[in-house]
């Protein structure tokens, strides 16, 4: 147990991998997949002692405020470490990707029936990667995560996907790599300028988030990493590559890329952008805003009018990922909170959108919106399950959406310059229900009308079990959000400190309700 | 009993929680219906408990006069950071708790009291239905919802009642989702009033960095320091204009209207609880709820005014020529939701709710009686009804109580309420007075225009069908709200009567601690009891009036309404196309937006792709040729020459390899001699 808990982040990480590498001893497809299964739920299950342990100080660095840190050297003669740590905002993510990552495994089950151990394998090694890239504090490391990342996907893609695969797969793979080659710019500009007012070389990502560096020079780095998340996350201009992969993926590849992919993106921009660089945020800020809201209202514009279901998911996650940046660059406590929270729901919304559109696809061979209608007539559980999601995507209250997506408007609205911004993105809240709510009605209401989809089946038992947890987290973050945000408090805090200044928190507590005693529901459960 | 006062909600919740899902599994795995029973005893059940213990809490309040209110916080549901709010720091936070005081007594009251009946109707009117443990499902989740509405102790709580009835109503429009028209209803139902809610929330937000809360107590205590905004509009002022966007989509005022008329594709219990008694109400009660707010923006508050009233009359003006009987309610409806505006806008926060109360009575009968109707005949056309007063008489004699209810005869309860506001408007305001008043009339027309066509005059149905009165579950609710439309006004009888009899206003006693009316409103009513016979006196006569021409027209001279209509060809198509509102914003949003949408796409296919990344590609490859070219034509081309320039050196050179030593002799000969022949040629100028 000790020694469990000692390298949780490892095993969190690595046991992925290690399926990998059992998966290439077996030969039955049956077996693979079972033993896929096995990993990516055992994965899930390893990652939640990161919750319950969460406040054991035995495992929390007061210096840095990360927690299980593992940390060795490892190219000490250029200052690379082996240096793996997460706070709130990781740990959210990770546990995210562990449980999207089983579920992207179990909802491959029938859909993948070539090259089934490649298949599998890809999808392990994926999980290792992303897991990587939100335990990483060092430059170094992450970089790497960062780009192991893209090569199983591009196979995925290419391999296991459909139409255009080829163009979206390399697509997906140049224009990510472009703007990681950027990245790395900035790291090497980091590097350097750290060498040469030390005198040491460090890759450690935390000795930058105290330095302060040099107006100009910060601006070229942040444009550097700002080029490199943006077309992650994705952010309108960088975001046509977004619908091509999503549509041409496989099932399980579109929910990994939109549930956590783009996630490293916005990641990258509150590890790495805004505490590293925070006077050129303040800088770019509104350029940055009026990217988000671009985002937003031309996501869901771009959205309402496609014909193709998956391709209208896809452009969605376009206008939901504008809200979550508009969170994060508002740097408020509760917008950036928000912006995390918003990440999560919409991998969960997201991820299960398209684990629906999976489901009509496997069984009939089209995405076309309309070669459906009147779904519900022959599958009721599965529109009872896409309208949940549906509500969940649109911001419905007592879901998750609503609570990500009011706490970012609200956070962004309290800071007088970003009013505006924040009353224009309220347009998104009506777009994205015109759009969602257009899509049912066209798949799920009116009549049969297509002989092929008079006897679709309803969901089976594996694919309710796909849908549980989602529909339980989706719930669960809409009516007590409080168990998720309480890990976001303390890291969301220390990074509006470095944008917004100490200054910020030093402001008279003069709201009605600050008078009274610290919120109980606030507390973290001590053990 | 007013301390399990919380439950009340949470009953419906279970309701729904229970029938949805089994309804669903037993569906999707046992491959049969719920049974109905089943369904009708648990969902009924639930609403009866929360009627039973809402009456309870009620009269535990309203003995308990000292104690005003009661709260309940369950948990604190939205626990955010801090933000700067009223000049400093403020923690975002929502609770999931609930109040009860006097206003959401009135509320729960008529929610939980007409749901009831609607729910018992509904066993009659829906059991023939393939889906009714889904209608049941969604019409407790409906309660549970409007319930939360009303009873939330802060306002993004009770946002998220205010969202969820939204859903349910969008839900519940799409029921009969074969119908595209259905499925259309809906969808444009929640998109219109999420375009009210996106005003709300805007309020919502200033609200919270005014004020640094979202709690009712906290904003309404603190409000008390703000100064009325009547030169300038401001801060107040701004969170008024938010809710009370809010307010015209969620209440169907002008300009977010359109959605209602629609929403008849739903279920009649449906259109009856939520498009009429119910959940339309739910803006009057925000602006009720919020009195301390609008209170203080007069600007705004005349804004409430004017808006309530010309919906009112503008709603009616349809309602005269539309052949639809539900939606000749519908328009109806939005009508005298108007006149609960132009009540609030006015200051008469107590007589808005007071017409809630009683339209609720009214309203919920004549959609269940319309159903009732529908049920029988199958049939919505007024046109091709007539004659049914006698096939269906418990139907036509509630209904006539319900028509003379809403048209302001006298002594019943519509009379009372709606006599409040307009009493109420000759003393502020006298213009919005004169368009109340007119469509008082037209109200009091097209209601016994609807009543006339329906039951009297030739029977123009199907005769091969003969009509006949619905069952008991269904007439026994008509029954009661038709007993409740009587006597419903009698609570808050008029200070004229209640001066001569010497009866007090209780309802007017009741809510007082829970809304502000704003300063000077109170002063100027009652002072002249004189005046208030002569208001009363001519919506009497108004009301007769529009009875009469209706009467003339419909029962008496028939041809004379098609004379009328005729002559004015112009107006009664302008009417019955509703003013082409619809047309007008499908031209200037809804296709506007999707032209924006393809717009869109195309410059994302063609700009960003076509020209930024596929572009791009192609200069890569464009490039790469080039150098391609350059490497084979220059650089290699300059290797070759190399080489071919030692080809061709060596082939010449090989000549003279050839191993014949002749050949070797004659070149050296030659050599020599060409050598000597040049030294001598150099040389000879020497000696």
């Amino acid at each position: 147990m000790e020694f469990f808990m000692k390298n949780i982040l490892n095993i969190v990480c690595y046991l992925p991998l290690v399926g990998m590498f059992v998966l290439l001893f077996l030969r039955k497809e049956n077996a693979i997949r079972w033993t896929a299964n096995i990993f990516g739920w055992a994965g899930f299950l390893a990652s939640l002692p990161l919750i319950f342990a969460y406040n054991n100080p035995r495992y929390l660095d007061t210096a840095t405020g990360m927690r299980y840190l593992f940390r060795t050297d490892w190219i000490p003669s250029i200052g690379v470490q082996y240096y793996f740590g997460i706070d709130g905002i990781s740990l959210l993510l990770i546990l995210l990707t562990t449980l999207l990552g089983a579920i992207a495994i179990m909802s491959s089950w029938t859909a993948i029936t070539t090259r089934v151990k490649e298949y599998y394998a890809f999808l392990l090694l994926m999980q290792t990667a992303m897991l990587g890239v939100f335990m990483a504090l060092d430059f170094f490391l992450f970089y790497i995560f960062w780009e192991v990342m893209l090569v199983p996907m591009y196979f995925l893609i290419g391999i296991w996907g459909t139409e255009r695969k080829l163009y979206s797969a390399i697509k997906f793979f140049l224009y990510t790599l472009a703007g990681s080659v950027l990245m790395l710019l900035g790291i090497l500009a980091l590097y350097f300028h750290h060498y040469s007012q030390t005198g040491t070389y460090t890759f450690e990502i935390l000795q930058y988030h105290s330095i302060s560096l040099p107006m100009e020079l910060q601006q070229w780095i942040f444009l550097a990493f700002f080029i490199g998340f943006a077309i992650k996350v994705p952010m309108f201009p960088f975001h046509t590559w977004l619908p091509d992969a999503h549509t041409d993926a496989p099932t399980a590849g579109s929910v990994i890329l939109a549930g956590v992919l783009l996630k490293m993106g916005t990641y990258g921009f509150v590890r790495l952008s805004l505490p590293i660089m925070p006077e050129a945020t303040k800088f770019y800020l509104p350029y940055l805003m009026w990217l988000c809201l671009i985002g937003i209202i031309y996501g869901a514009l771009v959205a309402m009018m496609q014909k193709d279901w998956k391709r209208l998911v896809a452009y969605s996650s376009v206008s939901h990922l504008g809200f979550a940046m508009l969170g994060v660059f508002a740097a408020t406590p509760v917008a950036m909170q928000g912006g995390v929270l918003q990440m999560v729901n919409h991998g969960i919304s997201t991820g299960a959108l398209f684990l629906i559109v999976g489901i009509v696809y496997e069984r009939r061979h089209t995405r076309m919106i309309a070669q459906y209608s009147g779904l519900s007539h022959v599958m009721p559980l599965y529109a009872a399950v896409f309208m949940i999601m549906t509500l969940s995507s649109i911001g419905m209250p007592a879901l998750n959406g609503f609570i990500g997506e009011f706490m970012i408007l609200q956070g962004t609205f309290a800071v007088d310059e970003l009013r505006v911004y924040a009353i224009v993105a309220v347009s998104g809240i009506v777009l994205g229900a015109a759009y969602m709510l257009w899509l049912y009605q066209r798949t799920m209401f009116g009549k049969v009308e297509q002989p092929e989809n008079e006897r679709l089946a309803d969901l089976n038992w594996r694919e309710v079990f796909t849908f549980v947890p989602l529909i339980i987290l989706a719930f669960w973050i809409g009516l007590y959000p409080a168990t998720f945000l309480r890990y976001l408090d303390e890291p969301v805090n220390k990074v509006v400190e470095r944008v917004r200044g100490p200054e910020f928190f030093r402001q008279a507590e003069k709201g009605v309700l600050a008078r009274t005693p610290s919120n109980p529901a606030m507390a973290v459960p001590s053990r | 009993m007013a301390d399990y006062f919380w439950l009340i909600p949470l009953f419906p919740a279970a309701g729904f929680a229970l029938v949805g899902l089994l309804g669903l599994y037993s569906n999707w795995a046992l491959r049969h219906k719920l049974n109905k029973r089943f369904v009708h005893w648990v969902a009924v059940g639930v609403i009866a408990v929360s009627f039973f213990l809402s009456c309870g809490a009620v009269i535990d309040l309203y003995a308990a006069r000292h104690q005003e209110s009661l709260e309940k916080v369950l948990f604190v549901w939205i626990p955010a950071g801090n933000l700067p709010a009223a000049g400093g720091l403020a923690r975002v936070q929502a609770e999931w708790g609930y109040l009860l005081d006097p206003l959401s007594a009135v509320m729960i009251l008529v929610v939980t009291g007409v749901g009831l009946l609607i729910h018992i109707y509904s066993t009659g009117y829906m059991w023939e239905d393939d889906g009714y443990y889904r209608f049941f499902a969604y019409m407790n989740l409906f309660m549970f919802m409007m319930l939360t509405l009303v009873l939330a102790n802060n306002y993004l709580f009770m946002f998220m009642g205010w969202e969820g009835v939204g859903l349910c109503s969008y839900l519940l429009i799409g029921y009969y989702f074969d119908r595209k028209s259905a499925g259309d209803a809906g969808k444009k139902a929640f998109v219109v009033n999420r375009v009210g809610d996106a005003g709300f929330l805007v309020g919502l937000m200033l609200l919270f960095v005014t004020f640094g809360s979202f709690q009712y107590r906290d904003v309404f205590s603190a409000v008390a320091g703000f100064a009325p905004e009547t030169a300038a509009l401001g801060v107040l002022s701004l969170i008024c204009i938010g809710l009370f966007i809010g307010a015209t989509g969620k209440s169907a005022q002008i300009p977010l209207y359109t959605w209602l008329p629609d929403a008849m594709e739903g279920p009649t219990p449906v259109s009856a609880l939520i498009h009429a008694a119910t959940m339309v109400t739910a803006g009057v009660y925000m602006v009720v709820r919020s009195s301390p707010l609008f209170g203080r923006a007069p600007k705004v508050m005349f804004v409430v005014a004017v808006v309530g009233a010309v919906t009112a009359l503008f709603a009616a003006t349809i309602a005269l020529v539309q052949r639809d009987i539900k939606r000749i309610l519908a328009y109806s409806t939005v009508s005298q939701l108007g006149y609960m505006f132009a009540a609030a806008g006015l200051g008469a926060f107590v007589a808005a709710i007071f017409h809630l109360m009683t339209h609720a009575f009214f309203k919920a009968l004549l959609f269940l009686g319309a159903g009732s109707v529908y049920h029988s005949t199958h049939e919505l056309d007024v046109m091709k009804m007539g004659g049914l007063k006698k096939h269906m008489p418990t139907t036509y004699w509630t209904m006539l109580v319900a028509t003379l209810a809403i048209s302001g005869a006298p002594l019943l309860s519509g009379f009372f309420s709606k006599d409040e506001i307009l009493w109420q408007a000759w003393n502020v305001h006298k213009g919005i007075w004169l368009v109340a008043w007119v469509a008082a009339g037209l109200t009091a027309f097209y209601m016994f225009r609807l009543l006339f066509l329906t039951f009297h005059g030739k029977e123009r149905f199907d005769t091969h069908h003969p009509p006949h009165e619905s069952p008991k579950k269904m007439t026994v609710p008509l029954v009661i709200l038709a007993i409740l439309a009587v006597i419903g006004g009698y609570v808050g009888l008029p200070a004229m009567i209640g001066h001569l009899i010497g009866v007090p206003n209780h309802f007017e006693h009741f809510l007082q601690p829970a809304v502000q009316a704003p300063e000077g409103v109170e002063h100027a009513i009652g002072e002249s009891a004189f005046q208030e016979w002569i208001v009363t006196v001519l919506s009497i006569l108004m009301a007769a009036a529009g009875f009469s021409v209706a009467y003339l027209f419909y029962l008496k001279r028939q041809e004379l309404a098609d004379r009328a209509a005729k002559a004015a060809q112009w107006a009664h198509t302008l009417l019955y196309r509703k003013y082409y509102v619809d047309e007008l914003y499908d031209a200037l949003f809804v296709n506007r937006a999707k032209d924006l949408g393809n717009g869109f796409w195309a410059f994302d296919r063609k700009v960003v792709d076509g020209l930024g990344v596929d572009g791009s590609g192609r200069l890569t490859l464009w490039s790469a040729t080039l150098s391609g070219l350059f490497d084979l034509r220059v650089v290699d081309g300059i290797v070759n020459l190399v080489g071919r320039t030692t080809d061709a050196g060596s082939r010449a050179m090989r000549r003279l390899q050839t191993g014949l030593v002749q050949r070797y002799a004659l070149v050296m000969i030659v050599g020599v001699f060409a050598f000597l022949s040049l030294y001598l040629w150099l040389f000879r100028a020497a000696p």
